[in-house]
């Protein structure tokens, strides 16, 4: 059995050292801007969160897709729909527990 | 020659039922992989709405140390790197890389599992444990499911490497090597959200 039909057979895509690097790259430079925002008083309170919420979705979305190697091809079809659908699910769970208990006193008078 | 046919056509399809079944085992680990988000989910949202109630006790301001999470942080995210290499070098069948890489993996994941300990150690000394207010216990419980998380994948990790070690590549070996870079890279995803929510947040 020849490599190549090795790794179809694991269904997995080809992946390659060239990708890790650009991934961890660019992880490491939204991490720094992560710490950065917090270590410095370059910007305000209000624009720092922000730009912490920006840099790790954009963090998450590079590990998904560099390390995690997803993308739109069929192969990878089911993995995605399967992680939006938990996406809405965590949406959901988070955004509404959020909104529950933080208006809890004002819908209880 | 037509029984040859027959086989070859036999030997084809037995390649892609196999192919197939490894690809549903996949996908099942990728949907446990889904489930475990929605338990993080749950403890991320406990923990914004208990974040706050610090009961007269000690904030992350006092408690958490910017430079540690710097370095805990590279850890987890350069393991993840190492552990890519070796599935690039298990691409290529090269058996002293992928351990050359698992190893260097493990001890990366170690390096942050001990920090995590340690830390948690001298803030359960000075008495800021899970039992000292909400914002603690919600805390401990969100970074220690994390950090039960890596530890697994740490025993996993060993074992895989007495694997590649006794048995080589078969295609069991690969497959559960698969399986745990998934686990391996999901873990560090979290984390991303770890340190901005709890700590980089915490301190602004």
């Amino acid at each position: 059995m020849s490599q190549e039909n090795h790794n179809e057979n694991m269904g997995a895509a080809h992946i390659s050292t060239k990708n890790y690097i650009i991934g961890f790259v660019l992880a490491v430079v939204l991490t720094l801007v992560s710490f950065g925002l917090v270590m410095t008083d370059v910007v305000s309170k209000g624009t720092a969160v922000i730009g912490l919420f920006v840099a790790a979705v954009l963090q998450m979305l590079v590990h998904l897709h560099y390390f995690l190697h997803l993308d739109r091809s069929s192969e990878q079809r089911w993995n995605v729909i399967a992680l939006a659908f938990t996406a809405i699910l965590l949406f959901v769970f988070v955004a509404g527990t959020i909104w529950v208990m933080y208006t809890l006193n004002s819908r209880m008078m | 020659m037509n029984t040859e046919i027959t086989n070859m056509d036999a030997a084809k399809a037995r390649e892609m039922e196999h192919a197939h079944h490894m690809e549903m085992k996949t996908f099942g680990f990728w949907i446990y992989l889904m489930s475990d988000l929605v338990i993080f989910s749950v403890l991320f949202a406990t923990f914004a709405t208990h974040g706050h109630n610090y009961a007269g006790g000690p904030g992350p301001k006092d408690l958490f140390d910017i430079p540690y999470l710097f370095v805990e942080t590279m850890f987890l995210l350069i393991s993840s790197v190492t552990y890519g290499f070796s599935m690039v070098a298990m691409q290529n069948n090269n058996k002293k890389m992928v351990l050359t890489g698992l190893v260097i993996t493990f001890l990366l994941g170690l390096g942050f599992v001990s920090m995590e300990i340690h830390e948690f150690y001298g803030m359960i000394m000075e008495g800021s444990g899970p039992d000292r207010s909400g914002f603690l216990s919600s805390f401990f419980t969100l970074v220690a499911t994390h950090g039960t998380h890596v530890t697994f994948g740490l025993l996993w990790m060993a074992v895989m490497i007495i694997q590649v070690v006794k048995k080589g590549f078969t295609d069991g070996v690969r497959s559960r090597l698969m399986r745990l870079s998934l686990f391996w890279h999901f873990l560090d995803i979290v984390w991303v959200g770890v340190f901005t929510v709890v700590y980089l947040l915490g301190m602004l």
